[in-house]
């Protein structure tokens, strides 16, 4: 749980309050305008959204230059972000020539596979030939290659299943596979954070949604026994089946799933278990297997198991793993296998060579050094950031650490001045996060080395004090208060 | 007896004095507006009485008693759930055909090269040497993936660079690129049509959309497949029928080329019935950017409209422009929004690099060669004659489309019997000749209810030749195994 302090959930309470103020105040103004000018919807209704289009108008655009900056080089540990000029207020953003050379810190290139790579980026440019960038056709028509099959294998042995199928994009995987699993009289418990793409599939699916409290198995528990005694709401007829679904590391908060707990609890009450893994396969685990393996989790016990290649693999798609009959039957169902177009054969490619660098059955131990350099680098940044007064969220290990910064005048001022000294950050305000809860996200990769760390904490801690969110005493400091008192008694 | 009465006569007596004396009271004979209201008062104080008596009573509820911890524990192991697929059966295990090369107009299966009619390389770029070389230039320069989403440091310069081109090819003023073709439509449309907005969509649409109306919540009205009569009916109804319909939203979404049946939506009755009844177009050109129009702009082209008429155009890439991924197109306000409402967008990794620079090759291709276009339509019209007149079975595409989609004249009951006819046709064909073709097959979560079908992918590569062989290889087939239909 984040405890806010009380003079920060004030102030930026308060500061949400001008905003908003001053954003009514001004389109009040446009209002006028709009009439004085005519409108020009002749019967149609607006297209856009009266609230939505206050935010993004009054508050979005503001900070706008935060967001999407475009780079024109590989997202490896250092790259080049394209300067963008605006000359109406941030309105609109036009890229120019200029580049610099900033440290990246926002992207999800947890083992440094976005690069090219001196063992993958042969292979796929082998692959581009031979398969060409595209299929042109659905799996179940001509859209299955050789090296489709040696990928659904290959990511089948690698996360400790007895199959699985691919699909082209992370998002897809989840939303057009839950709809297939579960529908009408099944109920779908889901973590409070889970991602947007759980969301759509399961709103898809037609089946009964409860929400469990973020990572906490004993409401887990709490929901299970309440909704398996009710029975379906009015009938109360028995489910057909129930599907909780976790994630295996939550991207915003950068925590672990509490999987053990929650497996026990599945297996206590006969309910499926779904674990998105996207942005923990390949980033944990002692050979890089996910949460199961970290957390001593027998896949077996996990009936479904989901991740994605955009993160660990540096390329595309998604997957879904499990028992040969579940992958036969999506196979047969699902239409992510049946309508899109199948993964292109390159980024196939990518992903069953960083399998196996990460298993080093290339010949060499790049893998082992690649994990062992995530976790080492995970472990060193969030302890220090923790000692300079941070509030950090997350757990160790996880390469995922999100810095609270609260105040919403401080969230553009912290990436403005962090990409002022060449560090790329990514930040998270309302409506991804709630509204109190902004945050800065650092993304640690095994591609950072201990001086590209080094020059980001200490830019950290420049900006951070600048901005002022050291919401806690530095650790030092904390002693001499603590001396202090000592000496004064 | 007598004594009986008396008692009886007496207590009446008694009776009719209270009641007297009750009348008589002094309050009782007042006179109210030179009404005189007798006994009223005393009557209507004992009901007043009873009613603030009754009222103070709590109602009758059953007494409510929570399941004991240990009924709850029972409830949970009497609980039997259903298992999480259902069992297999034969026809759920069918494996398709697996490529051995690229998916051209000619390729590997099982060591013997095939005639491709499966891939929607419609203006056969797969393979093409200039698109290969810019993908493998993408490659070396940015790697695979783009580790992140478009807001977080996943955009890419070669992202705006094919945003703006395909802009500029189909003369809009903006458009936004999705990382895959199936997410576009899905997430475009919720992030327009919300719970209350109406659509009209057609009956016939793929799953893609489907999905999206489904997640948009909005009031969803479908008219019959590609008829412009029950379209008019329709919107004519929901204005007549909702006076509010003026305030809401109303969207009418169609495809170009349906991929569920190859016939092409008559779009310059669509734009008048929209332009009549006041409704919004979203259209799908999936399978019409790059084969219909004179230079391959899609459907606006072919029917001379305005492409500012249309207001959301999406299209997947995996289809002529021989890459993938998906984009929308239209007015920098319809972009804008979606940039910050579209989960598909927002949400998810952008598109691999190569990806994207292929498309903006493909682009390039298509405007430096024209011819490649009429090609396909010369291919297309082969293919069509060359089947015309296939025994038991007819063409339900359109003529200028490059899906040629041939279904059963009689069908043998249900779509599943029907289904596995044409996989029959589909697997003789293959191995007898050579030819690859396949089935329009059905997901579980489909609503579509259009009649199955083989479906032809043409493409611009295809020889004639290939065509040639192609419908005769299905003539002799079809004829040798529907001996029974006629």
């Amino acid at each position: 749980m984040i405890t806010i302090p009380y003079l920060t959930a004030l102030t930026t309470y308060f500061s949400y309050g001008l905003l908003f103020a001053f954003g009514q105040f001004r389109e009040f103004f446009r209002k006028i305008f709009d009439w004085w000018r005519g409108s020009n919807l002749q019967g149609y209704a607006p297209i856009c959204l009266g609230l939505e289009d206050f935010y993004i108008r009054r508050l979005y655009l503001r900070v706008q230059d935060c967001f999407g900056r475009p780079i024109c080089s590989p997202p490896d540990a250092w790259f080049d972000v394209v300067e963008r000029l605006s000359n109406d207020n941030n309105k609109t953003l036009k890229r120019t020539t200029k580049v610099s050379r900033c440290l990246n810190l926002g992207s999800y290139n947890y083992l440094g596979f976005a690069a090219s790579d001196e063992y993958c980026t042969p292979r796929v440019i082998e692959s581009l030939k031979k398969y060409s960038a595209s299929t042109c056709s659905a799996r179940v028509d001509g859209g299955t290659t050789s090296i489709h099959m040696e990928l659904e294998e290959c990511v089948a042995n690698f996360v400790g299943k007895p199959a699985a199928i691919v699909t082209g994009m992370g998002y897809v995987t989840n939303s057009a596979i839950l709809p297939v699993l579960i529908g009408k009289g099944g109920l779908i418990i889901s973590d409070s954070l889970n991602h947007n793409s759980i969301v759509n599939g399961a709103r898809g699916s037609g089946a009964t949604i409860r929400v469990f409290q973020h990572n906490t198995p004993s409401h887990l528990e709490k929901v299970l026994r309440e909704h398996i005694a009710e029975g379906q709401p009015r009938t109360h007829r028995p489910w057909k089946k129930i599907i909780v679904i976790v994630e295996g590391i939550y991207s915003m908060e950068g925590e672990l799933c509490q999987l053990p707990e929650i497996v026990a609890i599945c297996k206590k009450y006969k309910v499926y278990l779904y674990l998105d893994e996207a942005h923990s396969i390949g980033a944990v685990g002692k050979s890089g297997r996910g949460v199961c393996e970290l957390l001593g989790v027998d896949t077996a016990d996990v009936d479904i198991m989901m991740g994605t290649f955009t993160k660990s693999f540096g390329s595309c798609g998604g997957y879904i793993a499990g028992s040969k009959e579940l992958i036969e039957y999506l196979k047969y169902s699902c239409p992510a296998h049946l309508y899109a177009t199948s993964i292109s054969p390159p980024a196939a490619q990518q992903i069953i060579s960083a399998i196996k660098v990460i298993l080093g059955e290339d010949g060499t131990s790049r893998g082992a050094q690649k994990l062992a350099r995530i976790r080492e680098n995970s472990n060193f940044f969030r302890s220090e950031l923790q000692k300079m007064g941070f509030e950090v969220l997350g757990d160790n290990d996880s390469p995922v650490m999100p810095i609270m910064i609260y105040n919403p005048a401080k969230i553009p001022a912290f990436s403005r001045e962090c990409l002022k000294q060449n560090v790329a950050v990514v930040i998270v305000g309302f409506p991804a996060t709630p509204l109190l809860l902004a945050r800065a996200r650092i993304c640690i990769s095994a591609a950072h080395s201990r001086e590209d760390l080094n020059i980001a904490l200490e830019v950290f801690s420049k900006v951070g004090d600048l901005t002022g969110i050291k919401y806690f005493p530095a650790e030092p400091q904390k002693q001499q208060v603590e001396e202090n008192r000592v000496k004064l008694e | 007896m007598d004594t009986t009465i008396s008692v009886l006569t007496n207590k009446l007596r008694d009776a009719s004095d209270w009641f007297t004396w009750i009348s008589e009271a002094p309050f009782a004979r007042a006179v109210v507006f030179g009404v005189n209201i007798g006994g009223h008062l005393f009557v209507e104080g004992l009901l007043l009485v009873v009613i603030l008596f009754l009222l103070s009573q709590k109602s009758y509820k059953p007494p409510k008693r929570p399941l004991t911890k240990k009924e709850i524990d029972e409830l949970c192991e009497e609980w039997v759930p259903e298992p999480l697929i259902p069992t297999i059966t034969d026809e759920m295990k069918s494996e398709p055909p697996v490529l051995e090369s690229a998916a051209g107009p000619h390729t590997t299966i099982n060591g013997k090269e095939v005639i491709n009619f499966t891939s929607a390389n419609y203006l056969g770029l797969l393979g093409n040497e200039k698109l290969l070389e810019a993908c493998t230039r993408a490659l070396e320069k940015y790697g695979v993936g783009s580790c992140g989403p478009r807001g977080f440091y996943g955009t890419i310069d070669v992202h705006l660079d094919c945003e703006a081109r395909i802009a500029k090819f189909l003369g809009t003023p903006d458009s936004i690129l999705y990382s895959y073709g199936l997410s576009t439509m899905f997430s475009a449309i919720p992030a327009f049509c919300k719970k209350g907005d109406v659509i009209v969509a057609d009956e016939g649409v793929h799953w893609g959309i489907q999905n999206g109306l489904q997640l948009s919540r909005s009031t969803v009205i479908y008219f019959k497949h590609n008829d412009m009569e029950s379209l008019r009916n329709t919107l004519e109804k929901i204005t007549q029928e909702n006076k509010q319909a003026k305030k809401l939203r109303r969207y009418i979404i169609v495809e170009a080329v349906y991929q569920n049946s190859g016939q092409i939506a008559p779009l310059d009755e669509i734009i008048r019935l929209k332009e009549k009844y006041k409704f919004r177009v979203l259209l799908d050109e999936s399978n019409s950017l790059g084969v219909l129009g004179s230079s391959g702009k899609g459907l606006t082209e072919y029917y001379n409209v305005p492409v500012d008429k249309i207001d959301i155009i999406t299209a997947a890439m995996g289809h002529a422009l021989a890459t993938e991924g998906g984009f929308c197109t239209g007015s920098t306000r319809v972009i804008e929004h979606q940039r910050l409402s579209s989960s598909g967008y927002v949400f998810s990794a952008s598109l691999p690099p190569y990806l994207a620079s292929a498309a903006v090759k493909a682009f390039d291709i298509l405007e430096e060669n024209p011819d490649l276009i009429t090609k396909l339509r010369e291919n297309i019209n082969i293919l069509f004659k060359g089947l015309q007149y296939i025994h038991g079975m007819e063409i339900m595409s359109d003529p200028l489309s490059p899906i040629v989609f041939l279904r059963l004249k009689k069908s043998t009951g249900s779509s599943k019997s029907d289904l596995k006819l044409l996989e029959d046709i589909a697997d003789h064909v293959l191995k007898e000749d050579s030819v690859f073709v396949v089935t329009s097959k059905r997901s579980t979560l489909d609503k579509c209810n259009l009649p199955v079908g083989l479906r032809l992918f043409v493409s611009a590569g295809h020889s004639e030749s290939d065509l040639e062989k192609a419908s005769k290889s299905l003539k002799r087939v079809v004829a040798s195994l529907l001996t029974d239909q006629s």
